[in-house]
């Protein structure tokens, strides 16, 4: 894919790179991985594509609209807690509480707002809707008024402390601290089956690869090139004639239904959500992925994530102070000096290696995969 | 009626700790622009002072007297060696500052474990601070918890002396002059790295000064920082930025209104009302309670 093609069929060539990018990226999750991987760390793989899911999005909203949100747990929280509400009611079965409602014996009935997610399909629309909505309320709200920046950013990690308090103080209906445990089933499938997480796990890479296309798609269509344009200067958006409001508003909430669809996939996956997933602290190390990888490039946002939750895994486990120290420096070392990310790297030796071309990037690095602009509509 | 006394009093109780809390805060974020998340970190490091020194002075009074000062001087160190390692890199992105700081304030609570212990430990208040005054008597008494006092009063000093600081002395104008117009005060001779760093110092100082004061009314931890650090932030974004007058103005009404609607509700519901009040409010006023007049388009 790194071999430089002759200068005639260039163009040519650089408008089927991302397609064999994708074409790769399908093989190696839909291939390679499930067989080279044991059905362990096939699971653990699954729980990364849920943070790359989210990683998406913050690409989306953050390195390309300039929008830090830092409370995207609230989203991924959202549809978690919807997917599991109505998993922990199937596993019940009709007319039964679920487990820890029966045994903290403080509800004699299902709440009533448990009980719409009794219904699949209410359950399934929730975890795309429910985020979106919440997204949309917040964000045209905050938008509007035009706060912004770090204002933005202090509000949706407040967001995010609060909603998690708010779980934990709803012990007898949310299941307070421990969150929604032991969910066993997914659809009638049992989850304890090796076979079934499998199937899970296709499921996350497929909904993963779908939605790196949407994104891809956005990025490079005209709104795309207006959200870019709002992050670099809003007053001049705002004077040709566009509302940046409403620009900003589409991309954090296309931005927080995707976190609700990774949330509401983690949990098949791992089998619990709880506030300890989705306070301020995993709200930020859902940045981290995305910043390391490099925020405005999809490939390295994801890449990013994915890498970013392996070390996690891999090193905390054993060295739980080595990590955090480790992740501090991660985070010090790629804001401060390479701002662009992993990904910002391929530009930069890129660059170095053609110095004949000029290169004319100012501000934060914005490595997008090369396409000619405007080709999309 | 005693009841409504004392919902106030712990509604001003709260206001004045967050008021020391966030204090620091309105000069680093307000005045610097730099959104510096180690900031809980360097209260944690006040408070972990005052325990240390605790350990070495018998006296639980004559320590806490010596952490004031004591606990300024290392969490202004703190946020000066901070300012110059990083935070001088970053002065024109400000949201790359809060992540960055958060890096740091991450190795700080993990350094803070490895030496301390990961369990929250405590400190003996000095038998002054352990009582209550008795402001109305009889059978429907009403008492403030001397502690509480101490931290009103140490707020309202830190407010007092912040601001004369910046009104008064040649370092004061230095920094305002350098907030209004860094290139202007840089031709006019005035070392604006050097002010950063002095700004920075001032700013951390005052988070360990809250951190000796949170002491008084809960344990000491390597998380206490990220606990209080949010609820700082929406003081300042509330209250204007670089508004003293606005950051002391909300801190007490957010204290408050925290304090009546956690008696009226729970305290998880009225966490999440606060925020609800506090968007609401940025409809109204979205640059927060006083805003700096500026022709600016931004």
């Amino acid at each position: 894919m790194t071999t430089t093609p002759p200068a005639g069929i260039k163009g040519r060539f650089a408008a089927l790179r991302p397609a064999a990018g994708f074409a790769v990226g399908a093989v190696v999750l839909f291939a390679v991985a499930p067989l080279a991987l044991s059905d362990f760390r096939l699971g653990l793989l699954a729980k990364y594509l849920c943070t790359a899911i989210v990683a998406v999005g913050i690409c989306l909203a953050w390195g390309r609209g300039g929008l830090l949100t830092l409370g995207q747990g609230v989203f991924f929280g959202l549809g978690g807690y919807a997917m599991a509400m109505h998993l922990k009611i199937a596993d019940a079965g009709p007319g039964n509480l679920p487990d820890f409602m029966q045994l903290y014996g403080t509800a004699t009935e299902l709440p009533w707002w448990w009980q719409p997610f009794a219904n699949p399909l209410f359950a399934l629309a929730a975890t795309v809707l429910l985020p979106m909505a919440v997204a949309t309320i917040l964000g045209s709200f905050i938008f509007r008024r035009r706060v912004k920046g770090a204002y933005f950013a202090i509000l949706s990690q407040a967001l995010a402390a609060a909603f998690a308090i708010w779980l934990i103080g709803q012990q007898a209906t949310t299941g307070g601290t421990n969150g929604l445990t032991d969910i066993q089933g997914f659809f009638g499938y049992d989850l304890d089956d090796p076979v079934n997480q499998r199937m899970v796990y296709f499921i996350i890479a497929a909904v993963l690869l779908l939605l790196i296309a949407l994104a891809r798609q956005l990025i490079h269509s005209r709104y795309g090139e207006l959200l870019v344009a709002v992050r670099d200067s809003e007053e001049r958006v705002r004077f040709l004639g566009y509302n940046p409001a409403n620009v900003k508003l589409v991309a954090y909430v296309v931005a927080a239904g995707m976190a609700g669809l990774a949330g509401a996939l983690f949990v098949p996956a791992v089998g619990i959500i709880s506030p300890a997933l989705i306070g301020i602290v995993p709200s930020i190390e859902l940045v981290i992925g995305a910043a390391v990888g490099g925020r405005a490039s999809l490939v390295g946002a994801v890449l990013g994530a994915v890498g970013v939750a392996w070390a996690k895994t891999a090193l905390s486990e054993e060295f739980p102070a080595a990590w955090t120290y480790f992740q501090g420096l991660l985070f010090i070392v790629a804001l401060a000096f390479l701002p662009g990310g992993l990904a910002s790297l391929v530009g930069i030796v890129r660059r170095r290696r053609r110095s004949s071309r000029p290169a004319d990037e100012q501000g934060i690095d914005e490595k997008a995969p090369v396409l000619p602009v405007g080709e999309a509509v | 009626m005693t009841v409504i006394l004392g919902q106030m009093f712990t509604g001003i109780s709260i206001g004045a700790v967050l008021l020391l809390i966030a204090l620091g805060l309105s000069l680093t974020f307000g005045q610097m622009n730099v959104i510096n998340m180690a900031h809980g970190e360097f209260i944690m490091a006040g408070a972990y002072t005052t325990y240390v020194l605790q350990k070495s002075i018998s006296s639980a009074g004559i320590s806490l007297l010596v952490a004031l000062p004591v606990a300024f001087l290392v969490s202004g160190a703190l946020g000066a060696l901070l300012e110059w390692l990083l935070i001088r890199r970053l002065y024109l992105r400000p949201l790359d500052t809060l992540l960055v700081t958060w890096g740091v304030s991450l190795m700080l609570q993990q350094l803070a474990r490895d030496i301390f212990g990961a369990p929250n430990v405590q400190t003996r208040a000095p038998d002054v601070l352990t009582g209550n005054i008795t402001v109305i008597g009889g059978d429907d008494p009403l008492t403030f918890a001397n502690s509480r006092l101490f931290i009103l009063g140490l707020a309202l000093a830190a407010v007092v002396a912040l601001a004369l600081t910046l009104r008064l002395t040649p370092l004061g104008r230095r920094i305002r002059a350098v907030v209004q117009n860094r290139d202007l005060a840089e031709v006019s001779g005035i070392s604006t790295g050097r002010v950063d760093r002095t700004a920075f110092f001032i700013g951390s100082g005052l988070a360990g000064v809250a951190g000796v004061a949170l002491t008084l009314v809960g344990p000491i931890g390597p998380t206490m920082g990220t606990n209080v650090i949010i609820d700082a932030f929406l003081v300042i974004v509330v209250g204007g930025i670089g508004q003293l007058k606005g950051t002391v103005i909300v801190a007490f009404v957010l204290g408050v209104l925290q304090s009546v609607l956690e008696y009226s509700t729970t305290v998880s519901v009225a966490k999440v009302l606060v925020l609800v009040a506090i968007v609401a409010f940025l409809q109204w006023r979205p640059q927060g309670l006083y805003t700096l007049r500026t022709r600016s388009l931004v």
